[in-house]
C-alpha cells in the first residue's frame, strides 16, 4: 500500500535516463473499454458495471508463442507507470510523472529482474482508482455526473476479474507470471486461486492472505478521516474544494505503517528542522514532521480521496481463505502454479509471519511453494526500496540461477 | 551456517536410499542440490527448510521449493507423517534443540535420515586427549569459537537416544577412512561420519 512515486523522488540521482540501456525508456499508456452495457462486468458485491475503461501499458515483446506474458500489479495509490518515463504526461494531466521513472523502474527493464529484453510485461490501473481505469470520478451514465459514493464497492477479486479480461484482450491465454507488492500481492495471489490454469508463476511480495486487524484499523481511520473533511459533501466535491485535509492525514498514517521504527531512526532521529532545538511552537518542528507533511501535500494533487476509501476497503475485504469457506489450507487447494512469497523482516504492516503461515498451508497442501525473508529494515516500504536482494531472489525464481 | 565440505558420500548416499516419488522434506538443505536431482531424476516431491537467504536463492534458482525459516518453524507446521522422509543432512549438530528437532522429525517423517560427524572417531578423541584443545580435524575443521557445531555428539550418544525412544534404526552407513561401509556400532571410534536412517515405526 506503499507510495512508490513519493519514494522514488528521494533518490533521484540514481535514475536511469529514458535512453539509459537500463532504462524501458518512453512509453505512452493506453486505454481499453473492456466492459459495457452489452457485457458488463459482474461484481462481488452482486451489481455490476459498465462502461469500464481500462488504462495500461507494456513493456517489451509479446512473443510469437504469447507465452512470455508477466502481469504486474500496483499498490494502493500506484497506476500502470510501472517502468520508464511517460511520454505524454501533460497531456494526460499527471505532470509529476514528468520528474521520474515508472514506479518499479528499478525491477523492471532491460536486464532487470523483470527484464523487458525477455518478457512482455503488463500492468493495469485497477478499478476505483484515478489513473485512467473506471473509478469514483469517472461519469456515471445513469446519473450524468461523476460516481462519487455511487460508485460499487470493488474487491480485489474485481479487480482481476478486469484484469482477466485485459489479458484476454491482450490475446495471452496462459502468463508465464503474475507479480506484485503489498496490494498487488493479494492480486497476484488471487489470480493464482481464481484462474489457476492461466498462471505459470506467482510472485507474491510484501503481502498476506489478509490484512491483519491491525492494518485494517490504520485503513478504517485513514476514511474517517477523509468523510469527516468538510469539504468532502458525501463524496460529491467534484468541481469544488477537495476534501484535501482529510486525505491528507490519511496519507501521513498510511507512511507510517509503510516505514519501520529503525527505518524512521535513521531517516529522521528526532532532529529538527531548524538548528538544533526545539522552537517551543506548534507547527512543524520535527523534521519527520515537516516529512509527513510534504509527502500529504503532494499526495493531495494526485490522487482521488473517493478512490482511497474504494481501494483500502477492497484491501480490508480481501482474505484468501474466503475461498476455502474460511480455511486458507482449503483455499490453497486450487493452486497449479509454482509460487514465491517474499516478506521483509521489519515489515509490520504485512508481517513476514502472516507471509509464512501462507506458505505451510500451500506446502500442506503440496504445492510448489517458496518463502523468502529479506532482512530489511526499510518496513513495508522494502518492496520498493530492497532492489539488490529483491531482484536476486525474483531473478532465481523467474528463470534459474548460474550453473 | 551448514558445513560445506569436499566429500559429499553422505549426500550420494541419501539420493540412493530415498525412492522414486517419495515425499521429503530436507531440513536445512543448503543450496538445494540433493533435492534439485531427487526432484528431476526420482520425480520425488520435495520441500526445503533453510535459513541462510542465500543458499535459499540457490535452492529457487534450481526450481527446488523451499522455505526461509528457522528448523524448529519449519518441521513444526506440518501434520503427522506428512513426509516419507525427514533429511538431517549433517544439520543436527548445528540446530539448537536437537531433542525437539529429532521428535518432530519423527513425527512427520515416516522415516528419518540422519548423517553426522561423530565425535567418538579416534582422530578426534586423540587429538583432545593429546593437545587438550578441541579437535580440529577434515571433518571438523573449525575452530571453537567459530564452528557452527553447537551440539557435537558421538555415535553412542546417539545410539543411547535411539535406545531409550524406542526407535528403530533401518538401515546404516559409516565413512571409515574415506569409504562408506556398512554400520556396525563397534566401529564407533573408527566412523569419522556416521548415516543412519531411523523410524518409529514397524515395517
Amino acid at each position: 500500500m506503499s507510495d512508490p512515486l513519493n519514494l522514488l523522488s528521494e533518490k533521484s540521482a540514481k535514475y536511469s535516463g529514458p535512453d539509459s540501456s537500463h532504462s524501458a525508456g518512453w512509453v505512452v499508456p493506453r486505454t481499453v473499454l473492456l466492459a459495457d452495457e452489452e457485457d458488463p462486468l459482474p461484481l462481488d458485491c452482486g451489481k455490476t458495471i459498465a462502461p469500464v475503461y481500462v488504462e495500461y501499458e507494456v513493456y517489451g515483446e509479446l512473443n510469437a508463442a504469447k507465452d512470455n506474458a508477466i502481469l504486474i500489479f500496483h499498490a494502493l495509490s500506484g497506476d500502470a507507470h510501472v517502468a520508464g518515463w511517460t511520454k505524454n504526461a501533460d497531456e494526460l494531466g499527471r505532470p509529476w510523472l514528468k520528474n521520474r521513472p515508472g514506479w518499479w523502474d528499478d525491477l523492471v527493464g532491460p536486464g532487470k529482474a523483470f527484464d523487458t529484453k525477455k518478457y512482455f510485461i503488463i500492468c493495469s490501473n485497477i478499478l476505483g482508482s484515478c489513473y485512467g481505469t473506471t473509478g469514483p470520478a469517472s461519469i456515471d451514465p445513469c446519473a450524468g455526473r461523476p460516481y462519487g459514493l455511487s460508485f460499487p464497492v470493488v474487491t480485489v477479486g474485481d479487480w482481476v476479474r478486469l484484469q482477466e479480461r485485459l489479458v484476454t484482450y491482450l490475446g495471452i491465454k496462459r502468463l508465464y507470471a503474475v507479480a506484485g507488492g503489498s496490494i498487488g500481492g493479494q492480486q497476484a495471489l488471487e489470480w493464482a486461486l481464481a484462474y489457476p490454469d492461466r498462471v505459470e508463476r506467482a510472485v507474491i511480495i510484501a503481502s498476506s492472505a489478509r490484512l491483519s486487524d491491525q492494518g485494517l484499523s490504520f485503513n478504517v481511520i485513514a476514511r474517517y478521516a477523509i468523510r469527516t473533511d468538510p469539504n468532502f459533501h458525501s463524496g460529491d466535491y467534484y468541481g469544488g474544494s477537495t476534501p484535501d485535509r482529510g486525505l491528507s492525514v490519511a496519507r501521513m498514517l498510511g507512511h507510517i505503517t509503510y516505514l519501520s521504527e529503525i527505518s524512521m531512526q535513521n531517516k529522521f532521529g528526532r532532529k529538527f528542522c531548524n538548528g538544533d532545538g526545539p522552537g517551543y511552537h506548534l507547527g512543524v518542528d520535527f523534521e519527520v514532521e515537516g516529512y509527513l507533511r510534504h509527502q500529504s501535500e503532494s499526495f493531495v494533487e494526485r490522487f482521488d480521496a473517493n478512490s482511497y476509501l474504494f481501494i483500502t476497503r477492497a484491501a480490508d475485504y480481501y482474505d484468501a481463505s474466503s475461498r476455502g469457506d474460511g480455511d486458507l489450507d482449503k483455499a490453497c487447494q486450487t493452486f497449479q502454479c509454482r509460487t514465491l512469497l517474499v516478506a521483509f523482516s521489519s515489515d509490520w504492516l504485512y508481517p513476514p509471519e502472516h507471509m509464512k503461515e501462507l506458505a505451510l498451508a500451500m506446502s500442506r497442501n503440496r504445492k510448489h511453494v517458496s518463502y523468502v525473508n529479506i532482512p530489511s529494515s526499510y518496513g513495508h516500504d522494502a518492496f520498493l526500496l530492497e532492489v539488490d536482494r529483491l531482484s536476486h531472489v525474483v531473478k532465481c525464481f523467474l528463470e534459474g540461477g548460474p550453473e | 551456517m551448514k558445513m560445506r565440505r569436499k566429500s559429499r558420500w553422505d549426500h550420494d548416499a541419501i539420493y540412493e536410499i530415498i525412492p522414486e516419488r517419495a515425499t521429503v522434506l530436507d531440513l536445512g538443505c543448503g543450496d538445494g542440490e540433493l533435492l534439485a536431482r531427487l526432484i528431476k531424476n526420482k520425480l520425488v516431491l520435495g520441500l526445503g527448510v533453510e535459513k541462510d537467504i542465500d543458499q535459499v536463492a540457490q535452492s529457487i534458482a534450481r526450481e527446488v521449493p523451499v522455505v526461509n525459516l528457522d528448523l524448529d518453524e519449519g518441521i513444526t507446521g506440518f501434520p503427522d507423517k506428512y513426509f516419507d522422509f525427514v533429511v538431517l543432512e549433517k544439520t543436527l549438530q548445528v540446530v539448537n534443540k536437537p531433542i525437539f528437532v529429532l521428535n518432530e522429525m519423527l513425527r512427520v517423517g515416516g522415516a528419518g535420515i540422519i548423517s553426522f560427524p561423530n565425535f567418538g572417531h579416534r582422530l578426534v578423541v586423540e587429538y583432545l586427549a593429546s593437545t587438550g584443545r578441541m579437535p580440529i580435524t577434515p571433518v571438523l575443521p573449525y575452530q571453537w569459537y567459530d564452528t557452527p557445531n553447537i551440539h557435537l555428539f558421538t555415535v553412542r550418544n546417539f545410539l543411547d537416544w535411539v535406545g531409550v525412544n524406542n526407535v528403530r534404526v533401518i538401515q546404516g552407513l559409516s565413512l571409515i577412512d574415506g569409504k562408506a561401509t556398512p554400520f556396525r556400532e563397534e566401529d564407533d571410534a573408527r566412523a569419522e561420519e556416521v548415516l543412519l536412517v531411523v523410524s518409529t515405526g514397524l515395517s
